[in-house]
């Protein structure tokens, strides 16, 4: 099984989502997070004082798959949450040991 | 008495017996009613004729006669009736300057950050009942209680008249006159919150409070509208650009000097680091509620609604002040929106406040036009302010002082445009003298609080916020 973690921007979460649901994705978490790749930040002034915004709201998504589905589910993400511009975030795989779904107790790719 | 006044006074005893005498005699209407007539002709006529004795025209004489009945009719009531409206007034604007509370604990709680929050709050909530404990304990007499001419009133607390014995015999309740005068002390201890907020502990600064509230503003009080000296000399501040608003501006600058600024709020290098406000839709509604109350903070400063005139007159404040407002906030607008290419909206409601505080020392006389630009020059005044307190490294969260001591100042300047009683010296002699004052006595009660039990929180607390280190309570727990 694979843990994809996406770092996307946040006006794209929509579109992910919509199209996973049409794949075989079960869930997923969401959070909101700040962070910068190459994406420069751009100044900002509060009461006078300017300062620099390096760390630009992004969403961060984490979607449990198995290990056949994970190269497909990439690519679909890939493709929805790109925009062209600089900031268009991330995916990382991850390895994932074990999943258990609390309310049954099952394990395993059941669980996903 | 003059003949003409004795018919008068023959007239109007004679409407009060009719009047007493008609209420159970209804069927005797047509009667009263020839009598009554017959009584204010006779009260017109010899108003009349007295005019023509003095030279008046036929046309003028008979206006004369009008105006008697007018007087005879109401003169008996009006009296009662103008005590009435004038407490009313006290009370009415009383309550709206007390609504001024909850303006501060908005904007405050909406330009500290997240972890700071309850304390605002709860800095609001205490200073304001500390206010009203101490202006009843010590505070109204030292104001009120003195000679004319003087510095210093008397000491003890202030009492009100037994239930059901209240007589307005000032021409105003006395309570009413206590509650309207209280919630002034309690506006100016809530200036000095603000620019201490995120690293002051809480029971230094409401140890400060009870100083401010019961010793050093009922003693500048005094100076002018306790009838002390400034009155004498002719310093003009109608609702307190200077006493109230630059004393609490005076206060906190002290205050932020000897407290310091926030950990790592600058750098080397002139270096500002921002530190947001945690809500700025409370800021916005903390403008509005003190916009709204500062129509009892100028409107009820004119002390009587007994007359027509005065009626007026408030109407008169009320536009004024609201304009005032209107240029302050739309000139800070325009300002940013040139120097800064992006419309600060903090910078905007400070320059609505800064308009107010800015006619408040004469919302009165001035024109339209004049109001607009002395509300337009606060709203300057708080966009070049702001960061100029920055170049020096004082550390004024909320943008107390640039609102309410240097508006304040400006305001109270300007009072000679419009207001022929008024001259340039005696309100600088005004301004300088509270200042110097409330300056000196601030740092020195600061001081003392600072080498006793210390007035700034631990790094570590600060770090933390003031909600977790000293409230226990957080303002938003869930995330």
């Amino acid at each position: 099984m694979k843990l994809i973690m996406a770092i996307i921007k946040p006006s794209k979460l929509d579109a992910v989502r919509d199209a996973l649901s049409a794949q075989d994705v079960h869930g997923m978490t969401v959070s909101e997070v700040r962070g910068y790749g190459r994406q420069k930040g751009h100044s900002e002034i509060y009461r006078g004082a300017e300062y620099q915004v390096s760390f630009i709201p992004k969403l961060k998504l984490e979607i449990a798959v198995s290990a056949a589905q994970a190269d497909k589910i990439v690519d679909i993400i890939r493709t929805t949450a790109e925009s062209g511009k600089i900031g268009d975030g991330k995916i990382f795989i991850f390895d994932l040991e074990q999943v258990t779904r609390i309310r049954t107790g099952e394990t395993g790719e059941t669980a996903l | 008495m003059t003949l003409i006044s004795k018919k008068l006074m023959a007239g109007i005893i004679a409407l009060f017996a009719i009047f007493i005498l008609a209420s159970p005699s209804l069927a005797q209407n047509a009667d009263i009613n020839a009598t009554i007539n017959s009584t204010l002709q006779a009260i017109s006529d010899a108003a009349s004729a007295a005019a023509l004795e003095e030279g008046a025209t036929a046309q003028e004489a008979a206006a004369a006669g009008s105006d008697a009945i007018v007087n005879a009719v109401s003169g008996s009531f009006g009296d009662r009736d103008a005590k009435i409206f004038n407490t009313v007034l006290f009370l009415v604007g009383g309550f709206l300057v007390m609504w001024m509370a909850a303006g501060f604990a908005m904007l405050e709680m909406g330009l500290v950050r997240k972890k700071n929050v309850s304390m605002q709050g709860l800095k609001n909530i205490a200073l304001y009942s500390i206010a009203g404990i101490m202006f009843w304990l010590v505070g109204y007499n030292i104001m009120y209680g003195g000679e004319a001419g003087g510095f210093f009133g008397s000491i003890g607390t202030y009492d009100f008249p037994n239930a059901g014995e209240g007589n307005a015999d000032a021409g105003y309740s006395v309570a009413s006159d206590w509650f309207f005068q209280m919630v002034f002390v309690a506006t100016t201890a809530s200036i000095v919150s603000g620019a201490v907020a995120e690293r002051m502990k809480v029971w230094a600064f409401l140890a400060f409070t009870v100083v401010l509230t019961s010793l050093l503003y009922p003693i500048t009080g005094m100076w002018q509208w306790g009838g002390g000296w400034l009155a004498e000399l002719g310093f003009s501040d109608f609702a307190g650009s200077t006493l109230v608003h630059s004393v609490g501006g005076w206060a906190a600058l002290a205050g932020v000097i000897l407290l310091g600024a926030r950990k790592g709020k600058y750098g080397a290098n002139g270096m500002v680091t921002p530190m947001p406000g945690s809500s700025i839709p409370l800021a916005t509604l903390g403008m509005f509620i003190l916009w709204l109350g500062w129509f009892g903070f100028n409107g009820a400063s004119q002390l009587a609604m007994g007359t027509i005139s005065d009626a007026a007159d408030i109407s008169r404040i009320f536009a004024n002040t609201n304009l005032a407002a209107a240029a302050g906030a739309v000139t800070a607008m325009i300002l940013v929106q040139l120097l800064y290419k992006k419309i600060d909206i903090t910078m905007v409601i400070n320059g609505a406040l800064a308009g107010l505080v800015s006619i408040t020392a004469e919302p009165l006389a001035p024109s339209v036009p004049q109001t607009l630009l002395i509300g337009a020059i606060g709203g300057v005044i708080v966009v070049f302010a702001v960061p100029l307190l920055d170049k020096f490294k004082i550390d004024d969260v909320v943008g107390a002082i640039p609102v309410h001591l240097l508006a304040g100042i400006w305001g109270t300047m300007i009072v000679p445009l419009s207001n022929d009683n008024a001259t340039w010296t005696n309100q600088a002699i005004g301004v300088l003298s509270i200042g110097a004052f409330t300056f000196v006595a601030s740092l020195i009660v600061w001081a003392i609080i600072k080498y006793t039990i210390g007035i700034r929180v631990s790094e570590e607390d600060e770090a933390l916020g003031l909600d977790k280190s000293e409230i226990g309570v957080e303002a938003y727990p869930e995330f």
